[in-house]
């Protein structure tokens, strides 16, 4: 990229003297130079993400025939709709408890890995992060047939037990269980492998020293380990809420939505009024309400993780 | 306050036996310091006393219990370590009363501790600082303010001075052993710096491959090694060795050390090496003080022989002189103002009052 930028400042040197020397200035300026480097990158985030983003407001202010300017109109629409509102609720029911479930398990399961003697780490560390691994579309299939009311595995072992059977994706309250369930077993090894690096730069002496000033493991955990994790622990619980409000195969693929629209989450809703439904702005609307949300949630916690950077 | 006893205690890593059975015991107020080189087994055998490491034999007593089994928290030690290990997160009076608030002692009482050991290290207007903020010193400082608010009943220094500058280190070294003076509490002080142990110790044990090689206090490692190892790890710049035999001359007892060099023993020495054999392979051990620049009259036991240096290190109040001696190198402290220079010919002289005599094969002193 130096190059291009260096060769085209010759093909400048050929034109007036003035305009040479302006350019050649322009180009000494490192700031400059470095801008024309990362230049292909900014326009490809602005092909890709500005562009539809803007797209998707202008979107959002149309009626549904995509004719006409209705200004706010669809959102006011929206908030009239009892479905919108418990998309509302549904949508944070499901990422907040799928990733306060996600945290936990990946920190209890990243603190076994962790006492793993070192040469069967790498195996562990290895199996545990399948579920991430496999693409979401085909795991939760496999997790749609072990939901099965009839045949699935699991009714066939609680019958076993002579419990059941589950309607695990017919009922309003098991089918919410079930795509948090899912999530949570999908997202939880991430958890896991970024907490596992956390607790690898803890210094070893510090839990001496706490063992000595007396703290048992609880207090160890509570008075060292997480306050040593603590950006960690936010930027992946940031990261991970984006990701799970933002969610769409799983519930897609496991409950489409239903049942009678009870496991709908945003990006669900918006594809069933948006493509489904051919109302591409109300649509549009629906998937924008993410954002101040989101943005909300993103200000809280890097706030607080640039207060406490220094610290460490 | 407690005394401490170590008993035939083994650490065993898998095939490795790092700590072979010591015996070791520390009386109460006592000041003692492992030294050896790195790999010995002192911060194993520091890090068994503390109970962070099991003992696979043997056993450990703090205050006449058995402590083998008993968690660190429950052994009533503070511990002070290489790198300080202070919480990061939490300001130096956290750091410094965190352990008496896990023993939910009451809030005045920590304050008052607090106030106390910040006073006695000098770190009062750091007390709401981060460790972060911190210099290594000050790290240091309050790294020992958190050991020494818990009032245990043994202290024990994991090499506390080694990530220090040597200005620093010097400081702190008597800042410790200020300490020391005022709270009197057990220490046990690991070091692979003998400078160090040697300043701060009453007792010192000298440790290598997992043995303990000599316990002794500073002046009798000095002055009576029991073995080369010690002779040799003691002492700075090190004892010098020459491969030596006895020989009898005209009824007197004579150290040979080459074909030209032969010296005669002073009374009492002789006396004491009468009875060794005259075959025996030996080694004459001279610290370098004892090898100085030839007197003008003769002195009893002060033999004068000729030597070429080959380098000479000027340290302001003595130079070190290095010479070959068939083979060995020797050094030797002369005055200043004695002429030495590098290559030069120097006529130098040996004090065998304080000569030491050891085999060679077993390194034994005899």
């Amino acid at each position: 990229m130096v190059d291009v930028a260096f060769q085209s400042s010759r093909t400048a040197a050929a034109q007036t003297g003035r305009r040479r020397a302006g350019l050649r200035n322009a180009l000494r300026r490192k700031s400059m130079s470095a801008f024309l480097m990362t230049l292909p990158l900014i326009l490809l985030i602005a092909v890709l993400v500005i562009y539809p983003a803007l797209y998707s407001l202008h979107l959002a202010t149309l009626n549904k025939a995509m004719t006409k300017f209705v200004g706010f109109g669809n959102f006011e629409f929206l908030f009239k709709r009892e479905t919108f509102w418990l998309v509302v609720k549904q949508s944070c029911i499901f990422a907040i408890s799928a990733v306060v479930f996600k945290a936990l398990i990946g920190f209890i399961v990243a603190h076994f890995v962790h006492n793993v003697p070192a040469n069967k780490q790498r195996k562990w560390r290895g199996m545990l992060l399948v579920p991430w691994v496999i693409p979401p579309a085909m795991s939760t299939l496999a997790w749609l047939w072990l939901f099965d009311p009839s045949y699935s595995a699991f009714n066939y072992t609680l019958a076993f037990f002579g419990l059941g059977p589950i309607p695990w994706t017919g009922d309003a309250m098991w089918a919410r269980f079930s795509v948090i369930l899912v999530n949570v077993w999908y997202g939880a090894p991430f958890f896991m492998i970024m907490y596992l690096a956390a607790l690898k730069s803890v210094p070893e002496q510090l839990y001496e020293a706490a063992a000595i000033d007396g703290a048992n493991w609880w207090q160890r955990i509570w008075y060292v380990t997480l306050p040593m994790m603590r950006n960690i622990i936010a930027i992946t619980t940031l990261f991970s809420l984006i990701v799970t409000f933002a969610n769409f195969d799983i519930v897609r693929i496991l409950t489409a939505g239903g049942p009678l629209d009870h496991t709908h989450i945003f990006a669900t809703w918006a594809f069933r009024v948006g493509i489904e439904g051919s109302d591409i702005p109300l649509g549009a609307s629906v998937s924008l309400f993410m954002v101040p949300i989101l943005a909300v949630a993103a200000i809280f916690i890097l706030r607080d993780i640039t207060k406490r950077g220094n610290e460490s | 306050m407690a005394d401490v006893s170590l008993r035939k205690v083994v650490k065993r890593y898998d095939e490795v036996e790092a700590v072979r059975g010591i015996d070791l015991d520390i009386a109460d107020h006592e000041f003692v310091v492992l030294v050896g080189p790195s790999g010995c087994g002192k911060s194993t055998t520091l890090r068994m006393i503390a109970g962070l490491e099991d003992i696979s034999d043997g056993d450990i007593m703090i205050g006449g219990d058995v402590v083998n089994d008993v968690p660190p928290k429950d052994r009533d030690i503070a511990m002070v370590f290489q790198n300080y290990a202070l919480y990061p997160h939490m300001t130096v009076a956290e750091n410094m009363s965190f352990g008496l608030r896990l023993k939910h002692y009451p809030k005045a009482e920590i304050k008052s501790r607090v106030t106390e050991a910040a006073r006695m290290l000098d770190i009062t207007d750091l007390i709401d600082r981060k460790p972060k903020q911190l210099s290594g010193g000050q790290r240091q400082r309050v790294a020992m303010g958190r050991a020494i608010v818990r009032n245990p009943k043994v202290f024990l220094f994991d090499e506390p001075l080694s990530n220090l500058d040597a200005k620093l280190r010097v400081q702190m070294r008597i800042e410790i052993k200020k300490v020391h003076q005022k709270v009197c509490t057990t220490t046990v002080y690991v070091t692979h710096d003998q400078v160090e142990a040697m300043t701060l110790a009453d007792r010192v044990v000298v440790m290598n491959h997992g043995r303990i090689e000599q316990i002794g206090t500073p002046n009798e490692l000095y002055h009576k090694p029991a073995t080369r190892f010690v002779a040799s790890f003691i002492g700075s710049p090190a004892m010098n060795f020459v491969p030596c035999r006895l020989e009898d001359v005209g009824g007197k007892l004579n150290v040979r050390l080459t074909d030209r060099l032969s010296f005669p023993l002073p009374p009492a020495r002789a006396a004491r090496y009468q009875g060794l054999s005259r075959t025996d392979k030996l080694l004459l051990g001279l610290r370098p003080e004892h090898v100085m620049e030839a007197r003008p009259h003769a002195e009893p036991g002060i033999e004068p022989f000729d030597a070429v240096l080959d380098v000479t290190e000027p340290m302001g109040m003595e130079t070190l002189v290095y010479f070959t001696l068939e083979g060995s190198q020797l050094c030797g402290r002369v005055n200043p103002n004695a002429g030495a220079q590098d290559g030069s010919p120097l006529r130098l002289a040996v004090d065998l009052n304080n000569m030491h005599l050891l085999n060679e094969v077993t390194g034994a002193v005899l």
